[in-house]
């Protein structure tokens, strides 16, 4: 029974492992263009919104510039994750339609998941990696240690399994980009990266409390300055990764056989 | 080998298949002929384990498509309609990638693809992205690919449609040494030329129905092996069918004006019409 569970997981994960291969091959072989274009949008929204804008300012204590660096890193997070896993499975579905390949081979669903979320996570760990090492550079003071490198993980697996979940419901790739103006773009500004939530309305907090990113900013903020774990937003954190991994697996039941 | 019984398949209240019962024999190679939008893709796609019946039933090799499909997914290759290969990726990675998610071992898969890069003449290709290569060399990227893990079935989905009449020969001739090495094919297309130059049995389908089945020459036989053309009667041209050239002559001598008209030996085209009212690339 134990020897037939733990052959599964190993065939399980090779097969994950093979899904996620196709897509490494792919951002090997333009991984410089990738780190130089993913790590362009944080640095200028570090440059603009941490020494323009809040050059001088202090949020709880702390200086605007520590503040919005973990936040941009959760954001950096967000969008490489979905925008790797997400982009990618919505050509290969709908563009190159080679997503059926993987559909008709002998794989379980699972590993079809894990392999097509995996790069999302593959791409967000190493755009955020890139952006904190610019940072520490540029605006060294908050601290990167092993609760922080597995809330980034954390962080990446939600966008990842959110970005498969929204290009497995796409009918065309304008969906895509409809999903990412809708959804994506307000949790940027609004989910507690550029700004803390002590400053907002009761009504506005508890709506943004509703957004993943909030809740990613929140415990990437507490891990980098050395404050305590806000536990809440850690679990809600996971609760968000098990709601996208088992809407992914709903939906991609629904378009297998 | 392909067992298919009362398969239907409805998209918002329309039927695409209707009714489908099909049986294919081991060794066979099985034309699917009919126009655009007839059911064969659909039909295709419900065989393959991608789309699911609306009722009835599939088998492959004994194996239940709707209850069964990890065990059905290991007994067929495919070559689809489209170009499903990734075309970031050159051909030998396109292939690695179909060995591996077919579980073939470090060794073999290396083994395999050089061996299948050589029979559908690929080898100087083999590191040349997808993007770059013609619309016949890569349709001879999804053959090897679809021959990678030995299935003894293979689905040839219109498979081509696209290419110039060069490439098409050469696709015909790795079809045929396809089925020559064993493999069971079961070919769509609505090339009438196609299915009369390469299938044993042929099945056409209108309007998701099979409408005829047989092979060529029988379905040629019971629609007349001769037919005589009538340009300019009516609204077009008239077609009568005759089982032999000289009753075909017989009626040609009546005829008070012989210039437009044309004897020939008939085909599946004329089957088609005949059955249908419509010409399979009308559409």
């Amino acid at each position: 029974m134990s020897n037939s569970l733990v052959k599964r997981f190993w065939i399980n994960s090779q097969d994950a492992y093979t899904v996620l291969w196709s897509d490494l091959l792919i951002l090997r072989s333009r991984s410089g263009r990738y780190l130089i274009t993913t790590t362009i949008s944080p640095l200028l929204y570090l440059v603009a919104f941490g020494w323009g804008l809040g050059r001088g300012m202090n949020v709880n204590g702390t200086s605007y510039l520590q503040f919005v660096v973990p936040g941009i890193i959760a954001l950096t997070a967000m969008t490489a994750s979905f925008n790797g896993a997400g982009t990618r499975l919505n050509v290969d579905r709908l563009y190159f339609r080679s997503f059926d390949e993987c559909l008709m081979a002998p794989i379980s669903l699972l590993s079809l998941l894990l392999g097509k979320a995996l790069i999302g996570v593959v791409r967000g760990l190493v755009s955020s990696i890139a952006f904190i090492a610019a940072s520490l550079l540029l605006a060294p003071g908050f601290r990167v240690g092993p609760l922080f490198l597995m809330e980034l993980l954390l962080t990446c697996l939600v966008f990842s399994f959110l970005g498969v979940l929204a290009a497995l419901l796409a009918r065309s790739h304008q969906d895509l980009a409809t999903f990412s103006s809708l959804i994506l773009l307000p949790m940027t500004f609004l989910g507690g990266t550029f700004f803390s939530l002590a400053q907002v309305p009761w009504g506005l907090k508890l709506a943004l409390y509703a957004l993943p990113l909030t809740h990613c900013s929140i415990c990437l903020r507490a891990a980098a300055l050395d404050q305590p774990v806000p536990w809440a937003s850690l679990l809600a954190i996971i609760f968000f990764l098990m709601l996208f991994f088992s809407w992914c697996m709903v939906v991609l039941k629904r378009i297998s056989v | 080998m392909i067992l298919i019984d009362g398969l239907t398949r409805e998209y918002a209240g329309k039927r695409v298949v209707d009714g489908l019962d099909l049986r294919v024999e081991k060794g066979e190679l099985f034309g699917f002929l009919g126009p655009n939008g007839a059911g064969k893709t659909t039909t295709i796609r419900i065989l393959t384990t991608l789309t699911k019946p609306t009722s009835g039933n599939v088998f492959i090799n004994g194996f239940d498509v709707a209850r069964d499909p990890s065990s059905v997914k290991s007994q067929f290759g495919i070559v689809q309609q489209h170009m499903s290969l990734n075309r970031d990726l050159s051909v030998r990675e396109n292939l690695d990638f179909h060995a591996r998610l077919h579980h073939l071992a470090p060794e073999v898969r290396q083994e395999r693809i050089e061996e299948l890069l050589e029979y559908v003449e690929l080898t100087e290709h083999a590191d040349q992205l997808i993007d770059k290569l013609s619309g016949g060399l890569k349709r001879r990227t999804m053959i090897a690919r679809a021959l990678l893990h030995r299935p003894r079935l293979l689905f040839l989905d219109e498979p081509t449609v696209g290419l110039d009449a060069q490439a098409r020969r050469r696709v015909w001739d790795l079809i045929r040494k396809m089925n020559m090495d064993g493999s069971t094919v079961f070919l769509t297309t609505h090339y009438i030329e196609e299915a009369e130059a390469l299938c044993d049995r042929v099945g056409i389908i209108h309007h998701g129905r099979l409408i005829a089945l047989g092979t060529p020459l029988q379905l040629r036989q019971k629609l007349g092996m001769i037919t005589v053309e009538m340009q300019g009667c009516g609204n077009g041209t008239d077609y009568r069918f005759f089982p032999d050239r000289e009753d075909a002559a017989r009626f040609l001598s009546s005829l008070p004006v012989q210039d437009k008209v044309i004897m020939r030996e008939s085909n599946l085209e004329d089957v088609f019409v005949e059955l249908t009212g419509q010409k399979v690339l009308d559409k």
